[in-house]
């Protein structure tokens, strides 16, 4: 627990009867940047207003650098260390400057030190020039901005931040993001943001965490989660767009081959012949050509395929293939212009058998 | 007209040669109205914010009672304190039935739904998150009350202007709890009720222009403390 700046130990809550929190155990790390993600409804927010003692846990224990917060004046003393900020910017009806300064004044700093860290705090966030205006007549950025230099400028050890930026235009988006990440990295707060947005927290976290009905499903690195989801559920929401079940045919030097349906896809990994598994391909490892790529690709898998479906997904084109089961692939527009792509076309489908996740079939 | 101007013509000159019986009115109206007023911020408010953030049963239908005692007829409330002051009734043994200090109860009882029920609505109205961004930023929970009527501090100001022209203007609780005695419990509604009747019309306008006056000095001053502080 030495190096651990928040534990929790079977964090429940109910609502109603209804539990909405199950939580057996999770650490943050000091310094430690780590994004929540999941569907709606999925508990990420309730853990949130757990974790800042907003929340009436029904069980469970809560420890902030080792020390246990379980009375009133724990948890007000323990609130004093962290902040938060919520999805809507939640600002005072005065000016901005003394919403920056709000917080610093329940925790009783002196008027000096007040007025130093609000104006070091506005200029972090870039609207020093808006410090006497009415919070009222700010724009959704700058509003967001206010409210996040109102958390920041109390130098808490942990921040929570439950979706800032969702309401946000994506321009609006991407700047605050980019000023968000170098305070953060600057000081190094340890923080717990809940986003959507999974570019969002591919960027900026250390770990991310996925939660589903209450629970953390998942929690490693980006790179673990996105590449290596535990279940057929993760897979599906980092975006594993092909998920495909299949029984083990063979095995061997490190590769299996899984038959689906008709097909044979050879995957890395290990597993016993006749074992049920999930076959979950990421759409950007799937290369589509013309012409049979066979002897030119070093890919293990290549399907004749026909074109099913194509949709427009920001800068990039979705498209599903037919090759005895559904293959969606990303194409850049480039790509795509050049393949002279159209739903009907005959082409064929290739990826590697590292792009191949497998996951084992829920008994 | 000539009925008018000549009210006119008369508070002037009552006011201008400040006619003590007036002016003792006037007083006695502002003071019983505000000391009433005073009582139903002090209950209104308060028992507005537990009903306003606090859940429990039948919150609802609180609620409904509150909003109907908001149009409490004077007349009944006058009725119902009379009764309980009367030399026989629950709290006869007080002695003060006919006394300026009744009319400030019957009042109290008119204006306190009215500040509450705004009360409620004022703080039910305002974000439900930001208790918990206040309480967030390391609030006490009594900081936190303190904040949210800060944020609420428009509507409650209003609250305050409509439990004070409730009272203020009102007559039948005034005139059956405080007996309208001269130089001791009349008050500028039950004066002009009795100048009208009287066929005074001149001295019951002129008093009528005195209660305009009143009303509109009091809730300017309540405009101006309302409106002050308000960032560009």
């Amino acid at each position: 627990m030495t190096d651990n700046i928040l534990t929790i130990e079977n964090l429940k809550v109910e609502f109603g009867g209804v539990s909405v929190l199950d939580i057996p155990s999770f650490c943050i790390k000091e310094k430690e940047f780590i994004s929540l993600i999941g569907p709606n409804g999925s508990g990420k927010s309730t853990l949130l207003l757990a974790l800042s003692r907003l929340l009436k846990q029904v069980g469970g224990r809560l420890f902030f650098r080792s020390e246990e917060i379980a009375s009133r004046a724990d948890a007000l003393r323990y609130r004093r260390r962290v902040s938060m900020v919520f999805q809507e910017p939640l600002l005072f009806d005065t000016t901005v400057y003394r919403n920056v300064a709000s917080g610093l004044k329940i925790r009783g700093l002196g008027s000096h030190e007040i007025r130093e860290r609000v104006t070091r705090y506005l200029a972090c966030f870039n609207i020093e020039h808006l410090a006497h205006r009415s919070a009222r007549k700010l724009s959704g950025g700058e509003s967001q901005r206010a409210s996040l230099a109102r958390a920041f400028a109390m130098e808490p050890e942990v921040i929570f931040l439950d979706e800032p930026f969702s309401a946000l235009d994506p321009p609006t988006r991407h700047a605050l993001t980019d000023d968000l990440e170098k305070i953060v990295r600057e000081t190094g707060i340890t923080t717990l943001m809940v986003t959507h947005d999974q570019s969002e927290a591919l960027r900026m976290s250390d770990r991310i965490a996925v939660m589903q009905d209450g629970r953390i499903v998942q929690s490693g690195t980006p790179l673990a989660v996105m590449n290596n989801p535990v279940n057929e559920f993760v897979a599906n929401f980092v975006g594993m767009d092909t998920i495909l079940e299949g029984k083990v045919l063979k095995n061997g030097q490190g590769f299996v081959t899984v038959a689906v349906f008709d097909k044979e896809i050879d995957a890395l990994g290990t597993a016993e012949t006749g074992d049920c598994l999930y076959c979950c391909i990421r759409p950007e490892n799937v290369t589509i050509e013309l012409t049979d790529p066979d002897d030119l690709t070093s890919a293990r898998n290549v399907f004749p395929a026909v074109i099913r479906d194509i949709f427009s997904v920001g800068p990039f084109l979705k498209v599903v293939l037919d090759c005895g089961f559904n293959l969606t692939s990303f194409v850049t527009r480039e790509a795509f212009a050049v393949l002279d792509l159209k739903e009907g076309m005959n082409v064929f489908a290739s990826f590697k058998a590292t792009a191949v996740h497998l996951i084992p079939c829920r008994k | 007209m000539d009925l008018i101007l000549e009210g006119l013509i008369t508070a002037i000159k009552l006011l201008w040669a400040l006619d003590p019986e007036v002016l003792g009115i006037t007083w006695l109206s502002l003071k019983v109205s505000g000391i009433a007023t005073l009582i139903s911020v002090g209950l209104g408010v308060s028992t507005g914010m537990i009903v306003a953030l606090t859940r429990f049963p039948g919150k609802k239908f609180v609620v409904s009672i509150v909003n109907t005692g908001m149009g409490l007829p004077p007349v009944v409330v006058g009725l119902f304190v009379t009764v309980f002051l009367w030399r026989n009734g629950p709290l006869g043994f007080l002695d003060i039935l006919y006394t300026p200090t009744a009319i400030i109860i019957a009042q109290s009882v008119i204006a306190t739904p009215i500040v509450m029920g705004i009360s409620i609505a004022a703080l039910q109205n305002l974000p439900n998150k930001l208790r918990l961004q206040i309480l967030s930023l390391g609030a006490t929970r009594m900081q936190m009350v303190l904040m949210l009527v800060r944020e609420a501090r428009l509507p409650l100001m209003a609250a305050v202007m409509a439990g004070f022209g409730g009272v203020i203007s009102e007559v039948g609780a005034s005139i059956m709890v405080g007996g309208n005695i001269k130089g001791y419990s009349r008050v500028l509604t039950t004066a002009t009720v009795m100048e009208t009747g009287k066929g005074e019309f001149a001295v019951a306008f002129a008093l009528s222009i005195i209660l305009l006056f009143l009303v509109f000095l009091v809730n300017y001053i309540f405009t101006l403390i309302q409106q002050r502080e308000r960032p560009r």
